[in-house]
């Protein structure tokens, strides 16, 4: 029972977040538990980072479909609002894979250029591509960037 | 083939979920209006990014609706005529110009992110959680729409006569924000929503303060349009429905 609750544990944690495919969803936070209910389905549950994220739907489908390979077939995959998600919920790796690819992890105050480092940055838009990004640039570099943003 | 719309037992809770989900579906339809039309790039990304979180709330709010009342939120939005709409009449006035997008969207949030905060204290577990999503998000769209009204009041001539004339159209809209009936009144009662009228002094702060770093003059407070709330609405909410519900009226039970 153990190493099946394991096995789908596994497999959730590892579903990448569609609109940032360089992190998981579990290194997002939107991944918030995998129980093995008493009738014996496995129970996915997960939390929007915002209440209109398109990306949920895809989540829910890439989910169904990665327990389905695991051999969880009959899978149930629950939305939660409550506790509400934060980005403070952001694993150390969500924030190491994010600055990789380009996008500033969250950050209070001003975020960090995720090409050299440079603290002196301005924003240039509050909204971004997707609705947990902003747009910013680098006052050094000159280069803009998507910032993740504190919520 | 058109399909007829549906009939809806408003208890007291589904009527009062009903009002704030239909004010944050209208809205986020009239801003979803703007995309590729918006005047900067920026705005392109900030006005449908804005509309995306109010009907993702609207969705929240149909589905707790939905579950009460026997429909599912589809049939909620697609399946209801303008007289069964409980929106204020703010969020349904036509978008204008920029500045009256603008202006509209301060009065309605200034408004709205208040009550979705007090609502996170709801005894109804439901409300309380779809409130923390919400007050998080209308907090950021205040800034937005602040920071706008801040730089078109105080920006050239042209901006500042726009945005004072949004201001003064869009006013006598506002006192029907603070308005509750008697079932309303229980749901208050009870703890599972805010009294809306409780909240007029600290909307009447927040525009106050907006207002002179705009430098713009606040309207004084007369004759309020009413009638939402009951489904008595302006002539606007009926083309607005036309255009968003025409692909279920036309192909009923139509599926991507």
């Amino acid at each position: 029972m153990v190493d099946r609750l394991a096995a789908a544990r596994e497999a959730a944690a590892s579903v990448p977040d569609p609109e940032l495919p360089a992190v998981t969803i579990a290194e997002l936070g939107i991944l918030r538990d995998v129980a093995l209910r008493v009738d014996g389905r496995v129970e996915v549950t997960i939390t929007p980072t915002y209440s209109g994220c398109p990306a949920m739907t895809m989540i829910t489908l890439d989910i169904a479909r990665a327990m389905d390979a695991a051999g969880f077939p009959d899978a149930v995959v629950r939305t939660v609002l409550t506790p509400a998600w934060t980005s403070e919920w952001l694993t150390p790796a969500a924030h190491r894979k994010l600055a990789e690819a380009g996008i500033a992890p969250p950050r209070r105050g001003k975020p960090v250029c995720p090409r050299c480092a440079s603290e002196a940055t301005e924003t240039i838009s509050d909204f971004g591509a997707t609705a947990c990004k902003a747009l910013h640039r680098c006052l050094v570099c000159r280069e803009p960037f998507e910032a993740f943003k504190c919520h | 083939m058109a399909t007829t719309s549906i009939a809806v037992t408003e208890t007291p809770l589904v009527l009062t979920l009903l009002r704030r989900a239909d004010d944050a579906l209208v809205l986020g339809h009239r801003l979803s209006e703007w995309t590729g039309h918006a005047p900067t790039l920026e705005e392109e990304l900030a006005l449908p990014n804005i509309a995306l979180d109010l009907i993702g709330q609207a969705r929240a709010l149909y589905q707790y609706a939905g579950e009460l009342s026997g429909h599912d939120e589809d049939q909620l939005a697609y399946l209801r005529d303008a007289a069964a709409y409980r929106n204020c009449l703010l969020v349904e006035q036509p978008n204008g110009d920029f500045a009256r997008t603008i202006a509209r969207q301060m009065l309605y949030t200034a408004f709205i992110d208040p009550f979705w905060r007090a609502a996170t204290a709801s005894t109804d577990a439901t409300i309380a959680a779809i409130a923390g999503k919400a007050e998080k998000e209308t907090a950021y769209h205040l800034r937005h729409a602040g920071e706008w009204l801040v730089r078109l009041g105080d920006g050239t001539e042209e901006s500042h006569r726009r945005a004072q004339d949004a201001v003064d159209w869009l006013w006598p809209y506002t006192g029907e924000l603070f308005e509750s009936d008697a079932a309303e009144q229980q749901m208050i009662a009870a703890g599972v929503l805010p009294d809306p009228a409780t909240l007029r002094d600290a909307w009447d702060r927040t525009m106050e303060a907006l207002l002179t770093r705009a430098t713009l003059h606040r309207p004084s407070d007369g004759w309020a349009q009413t009638g939402g709330r009951r489904g008595v609405h302006s002539e606007h909410l009926g083309t607005l429905l036309a255009e968003m519900q025409i692909l279920q009226r036309t192909y009923p039970g139509a599926r991507w």
